[in-house]
Formats: C-alpha cells, sequence, structure tokens
C-alpha cells in the first residue's frame, strides 16, 4: 500500500466505484430479469425494477400484461387462415382493408394513444390459447412495483421439460442431487488423495522424487482436449458412459494442481515434529495422519472449495459423459433447457441461472478469507 | 541402494502410488493413446485402423480447421492481454490506500466463479440485439448519431468482440492473484527510491514491474492455454443467440466456431476421433509453443527491467 496525494485518492476512488458498477450490473440485471413478468423482458425502454399494470376493464379493475402500445387506427383481429389462424394480432387501417375475410375483429381502435392489454388470468389459465384482449386507453393503465416470486417454482419445474424416468419424474431436484453427488464425491476424493499424495512430494526424501515432481507439474500444461478422447475411451470400456462415475472418479487419484498446492503448505510445517515423531518409533503414516493433517486444515479447505466449484461448474465433461436425461447436472440441464423451447423465456432462463448460481455464491461468501488466500497463493509459482 | 534408501523410497512410492495410478490411468495413457489415434482412421465403435499421416494431410487442406485455428487465436490473442491489462489494473487500483478494499476486492473477484453455463445464459441475454442491457446502454448515446447496437452473438463480426467482453467480467481471480504478488512488494522500496527522487512512473517501472512480472508470465500462460480451449460458452450463446441449428455449428456464418467446438463435434457427433486426435495434438503442439515463447520473451524483459 503506497500512500498517495489527496486528490489521486480521490480518481482512484472513482475509478473504483465505476468498475465495481460494470461488474455488478450483470448480477443486477440477472435478479431483475428472473422476477419480471414476461412481456417486461420484451419490451423498450429496457427496465430494472418489475412491474405490475393495472386498467379498468368493464368496470372492474383487473392486473393486465401490456401486449403493446398503437396510436394509429385500426384493430386487433384474429387470423382465420394462414400459418397465423387462431392467432391475434393488431392490423392498422390500410392493413386491416388489405386482409378482408381472411380475419375476424376483435376490438376495433379508434385513433388516439392506446394499450393492448391481456388479462392476466389468461395468461395461464383456461383461455390461453384464446386470450382476451382488450383495448385500453393509455393514460387509464396504472402500474406499481411488484416482484414475481412464482418465476422461481415456475422455472425449476419447468427445467426437467417432459422427461420421465421409469420410477419418478426428471426435474430440478434430480439435477441438484446429481450435482451435488458429482461435487461431494469429488471433493472427498480430492481432499483425501492428494493430502496422502502430497505427504510424499513434501515430506519424504526418496530416490526419483523431484524428477517425479517435475513431471507431475508438466503435465498441468496438458491441454483436456488431448486427454478427452481415450478418456471417453476408457469409461465406455468400462461401460460408464451415462452414469456419474467418469465425473468424479478421477479425482480420487490425484491432481497436479492439488498436489502442487498441499505440497507448498506441508513444506511449511517444521520438520523437528515429524523427526521427534520419527525417534519415539511413529511410523510414516501416523505422522501424515497425526501431525501433518490436523495442522493443514486451510489448505485441505481451500482444496475442497476449488474442487466443489470446478465440479459445480464443469461443463465439458458432463456434456461428454452424461447421455440420459436422469444422470444430467444443473450445468447441462440448465443449458438443455435454453435449448429445447425455440424462442427463450428470459424471465425463467435467468431465474433458472440464478439458482445455478446460489451455491457457489453463498460458498463463497461463507469461506471468503480462505479462498482469497488460497488463490492468492496459487498464482505464484516459487 | 542402502537398506534406508530401499526403505524411503517405498514409504515414497506407497504414498504416492495413487497419483501413480491416476497419472498412468488419467493422463499417461491418454496422452499416448491420442497420439496414436491421430495416425489412425477411428470411430471408437470399431477398433483404430492405422492410416499414417492421412489425418494430418486432411487437416491442411480443411478449411474449417484454419476457420476454428483463427478465430481461436483471434480470441485468445485479444482476450489474454485485456484480461491481464484489467486485473493488473483493478490490482493497482486496490494497492492504494483507499477505503472499502475488501468489498472492492470481493466484487471483483464474484463473477469469476458464477457456473459458465450461468454466465454465458447471463451473457447471451445481455447481448440481445433487441431487448439486451449492453444495447439498451449503447443506443442511450448511439441512438443521437441516429446509430443502433450491432445484434452481438447473431452478427459475425460481433460475435467474438462479444465473448472477449465476457471474459473481463471473468478477470478477478487473476486481480486477486496479482493484488498478493504486489503486496508483496517491501514498502521500504518504494520509500527509498521516493527519498531519491525516483518519479512515480519510475517507481512503477523499476519496483512494480520487476516484482509482478514472474506473476503476470505465469499466470498470463495458464490464461493463454484456457484461453486456446474455450468452449462452454461459445458452445452455449452461438446456440442461444442464433436459435435452431447444431450448437457445434459456430454461427453466425462460423465466426464462433473454435478450435474445441470443431474438435468436439468431429469426436463425439461425426464419431471421427482419429481425426479430433490430430487435432488435439497440434492444439497440444501450439499451446507448448506459445508457453514456451511466452516465458522466453518475459524473461528478456524482465532481465531489461531490472
Amino acid at each position: 500500500m503506497v500512500r498517495q496525494p489527496k486528490v489521486t485518492r480521490f480518481a482512484v476512488q472513482v475509478l473504483l466505484v465505476l468498475f465495481s458498477a460494470a461488474f455488478v450490473v450483470p448480477f443486477v440485471w440477472l435478479i431483475s430479469t428472473s422476477l419480471k413478468p414476461i412481456e417486461q423482458t420484451l419490451s423498450l425502454p429496457i427496465t430494472f425494477i418489475p412491474r405490475a399494470y393495472y386498467a379498468t376493464i368493464g368496470g372492474r379493475r383487473m392486473e393486465v400484461t401490456l401486449d403493446f402500445a398503437v396510436t394509429q387506427p385500426g384493430a386487433v383481429v384474429r387470423y382465420l387462415s394462414g400459418d397465423d389462424a387462431g392467432k391475434a394480432g393488431f392490423l392498422g387501417a390500410k392493413q386491416l382493408a388489405e386482409a378482408g375475410a381472411s380475419v375476424q375483429v376483435i376490438h376495433p381502435v379508434a385513433a388516439g394513444s392506446w394499450h393492448i392489454t391481456q388479462r392476466l388470468g389468461d395468461r395461464l389459465g383456461e383461455n390461453a390459447v384464446s386470450p382476451v384482449w382488450d383495448v385500453v386507453p393509455r393514460d387509464q393503465v396504472d402500474s406499481h412495483i411488484k416482484i414475481r416470486w412464482a418465476n422461481y417454482p415456475e422455472a425449476l419445474s419447468a427445467l426437467g421439460g417432459d422427461a420421465e424416468s421409469d420410477r419418478h419424474r426428471v426435474g430440478f431436484w434430480t439435477f441438484l442431487g446429481n450435482s451435488v453427488t458429482v461435487a461431494v464425491l469429488g471433493v472427498l476424493g480430492t481432499v483425501i488423495s492428494n493430502a496422502i499424495i502430497a505427504y510424499g512430494f513434501a515430506r519424504l526424501r526418496w530416490r526419483g522424487r523431484d524428477a517425479f515432481f517435475a513431471l507431475t507439474l508438466a503435465t498441468m500444461m496438458v491441454p483436456f482436449p488431448v486427454l478427452m478422447v481415450p478418456l471417453y475411451g476408457v469409461f465406455r470400456t468400462f461401460g460408464l458412459i451415462g452414469t456419474l462415475l467418469p465425473l468424479w472418479l478421477p479425482a480420487w487419484f490425484g491432481s497436479a494442481f492439488n498436489i502442487f498446492l498441499m505440497r507448498q503448505f506441508f513444506r511449511t510445517i517444521p520438520e523437528e515434529l515429524s523427526e521427534a515423531a520419527r525417534i519415539d518409533g511413529c511410523s510414516e503414516w501416523r505422522i501424515f495422519w497425526r501431525i501433518v493433517v490436523p495442522l493443514s486444515t486451510p489448505v485441505l479447505v481451500v482444496a475442497a472449495l476449488f474442487h466443489f466449484i470446478f465440479a459445480w461448474n464443469d461443463f465439458l465433461g458432463p456434456l461428454i459423459y452424461l447421455t440420459r436425461k436422469d444422470t444430467y447436472t444443473l450445468a447441462i440441464a440448465l443449458q438443455s433447457y435454453e435449448s429445447q423451447n425455440g424462442g427463450i423465456q428470459w424471465h425463467f432462463l435467468m431465474a433458472a441461472s440464478a439458482v445455478t448460481i446460489l451455491p457457489v455464491i453463498v460458498l463463497f461468501l461463507l469461506a471468503q478469507k480462505t479462498f482469497i488466500r488460497g488463490i492468492a497463493t496459487t498464482g505464484s509459482k516459487s | 541402494m542402502t537398506r534406508q534408501d530401499r526403505k524411503q523410497l517405498r514409504a515414497g512410492l506407497g504414498f504416492t502410488s495413487l497419483w501413480i495410478f491416476g497419472l498412468a490411468a488419467f493422463t499417461a495413457y491418454p496422452v499416448i493413446a491420442s497420439f496414436y489415434y491421430s495416425f489412425c482412421d477411428y470411430s471408437i465403435l470399431k477398433s483404430p485402423v492405422w492410416c499414417g499421416l492421412e489425418n494430418y494431410q486432411q487437416l491442411i487442406h480443411d478449411d474449417l480447421f484454419w476457420k476454428s485455428l483463427w478465430n481461436t487465436l483471434f480470441y485468445a490473442g485479444l482476450s489474454v492481454p485485456l484480461g491481464t491489462a484489467t486485473a493488473l489494473g483493478l490490482a493497482m487500483l486496490l494497492n492504494q490506500d483507499v477505503r472499502g478494499k475488501s468489498f472492492y476486492r470481493l466484487l471483483f473477484f464474484m463473477p469469476s466463479i458464477v457456473p459458465v453455463v450461468a454466465s454465458a445464459m447471463l451473457w447471451l441475454w445481455i447481448f440481445n440485439g433487441q431487448y439486451g442491457l449492453m444495447n439498451g446502454f449503447l443506443n442511450l448515446f448511439l441512438e443521437r448519431f441516429g446509430l443502433h447496437g450491432p445484434a452481438w452473438l447473431a452478427d459475425p463480426a460481433w460475435s467474438k468482440p462479444a465473448l472477449i467482453i465476457m471474459s473481463l467480467w471473468g478477470t478477478g481471480n487473476a486481480m486477486v492473484i496479482y493484488l498478493a504478488g504486489l503486496q508483496n512488494v517491501p514498502l521500504e522500496l518504494y520509500e527509498a527510491a521516493e527519498i531519491d527522487g525516483a518519479s512515480a512512473w519510475q517507481r512503477f517501472r523499476h519496483i512494480t514491474v520487476p516484482v509482478i512480472a514472474p506473476v503476470v508470465v505465469f499466470n498470463g500462460i495458464m490464461a493463454l492455454i484456457g484461453a486456446m480451449q474455450l468452449f462452454a460458452q461459445a458452445y452455449i450463446m452461438s446456440e442461444g443467440a442464433n436459435g435452431n441449428g447444431n450448437a457445434s455449428d459456430g454461427n453466425p456464418a462460423r465466426s464462433t466456431l473454435f478450435y474445441t467446438i470443431y474438435l468436439f463435434s468431429t469426436a463425439f457427433q461425426d464419431l471421427r476421433m482419429g481425426y479430433a486426435s490430430a487435432m488435439a495434438y497440434i492444439l497440444f503442439v501450439i499451446t507448448a509453443v506459445l508457453t514456451w515463447l511466452a516465458t522466453r520473451l518475459s524473461r528478456g524483459q524482465y532481465e531489461d527491467a531490472l
């Protein structure tokens, strides 16, 4: 930290505020969209605050959705033929004349400023196929803030699509269970295996150790695509494609990054502790288990956190190995949800994304200090 | 070898035995096998058939291969330097005497742990040409000149820049590392330099740069290796922004056909595992060469800075 003149400090503060706004706005937009009704995700100018709209129709004040605003005369019509048969829309006076008998006029619209609204109950209710349209003077529509929490359960129940397994419906809880399984089994494997391996590299002296460690570090440079095809072949030979096993099993056999991380930490534990134990006739395994492990909680936690995040966020692995919907992790389910319906329902997609993000953010906020310290140590190679 | 040596060797191998197996099964075997497959006609359904250099010869004449290589180098060539500059800039801001440091650090870091699928969805929506936040913001200015923001992910000219902008959002990880590096610089050095009349620029050039350079190079290389393997964001966002069609087509107009996406579709959709392995090995070589170059170049600069 360097002491600076006041002007510089002010400039730094301003820059920091601007940058953090840029980093935070996407999160705000995510949450804001996830709480909006669908039509507000598809209207301009964009807004951040979800609102509800009300209009008085036939003497009753009711919640409506604003479908669009018109100023020109024309009519709300229902198409009777062609590709759009059965659907409704607005036609201007000229188009209306051209359309002739191919449309049925529902509401004539006079010159002025109008909102064409749809009654809210109809969107999800029994009239969903043939919604009730109203034409309301624009100045008679009012609105206030309304947060649509219901998007969340609706988005999550839509996540599974119409897939079903033999026993139960495949949906959000299945995907969550799969993600948790992969992450937890992977975390256990990572912590246990790498601690044992790193002990061998950090606290024991044996012929070939340093060469083997150099080789270990070199494997970090191998791009995953190089391993992808043969790994798929191996798991296929054992009939494991379409199961969760390929996603967590390798974690039980060490990884260069974690070995490196833990070795660095183990080396900081005073050698005298081990020596004293050896003189007392302690086996290496006991020294590892009774002395080194209890002193190494911070690094074990860091490795566990990193692996949890890696496993939770992994996309390519599950994309390759998971073939059946009932084995999907949340990440893959989210991606397949995006592509399963023609038009993207942004409010649902953002709600489902927010739910996928939540566990890692919560974990991070709980273990913030450990995280930051862990990352800071991984960045320096010495 | 004495008895003691042998005992120690046995203990060492014992503790590392899990890794010996893991290294052999999940790294060494795949590295060797894919080298072999790269000279084979292999569909995974039948055993590989040796075909010599055919895969590599075909690759030279494969327009999509070159396209994907160009797209990837374009992305990596811009996202890595820009990302490094952003991360370093933020770290230097946070290394000043300011209030709320740990709060800012938290904010900058958070996006980097967001699951890639979720951030891809979010940025797909932000870059939506019609209702997205990016154009909503840009149009506030552009409309005064009668202009509009581009269609981003649906426009071949803007799809890669969009992915690069998105990648800057995730630089918090590197920022934390650089900040730790900067905090390792002994304060006395700056004080001594100031007393000797060194300007702010001189202090930065001759104290900060030499200390931080090795950290930047190491993390830059890791970022480069990562950028060369760009997959998930492009795979998800290309389909989301361009509608029906295959997610690995690299739409629009192949502008987001990145190397790993082409490799993935060759291997797992066309089942041309031999051809894909040849691609993987070329990526391996490119990555190794770039890594070597980066270390060499930076070593020269680093000594120069001292």
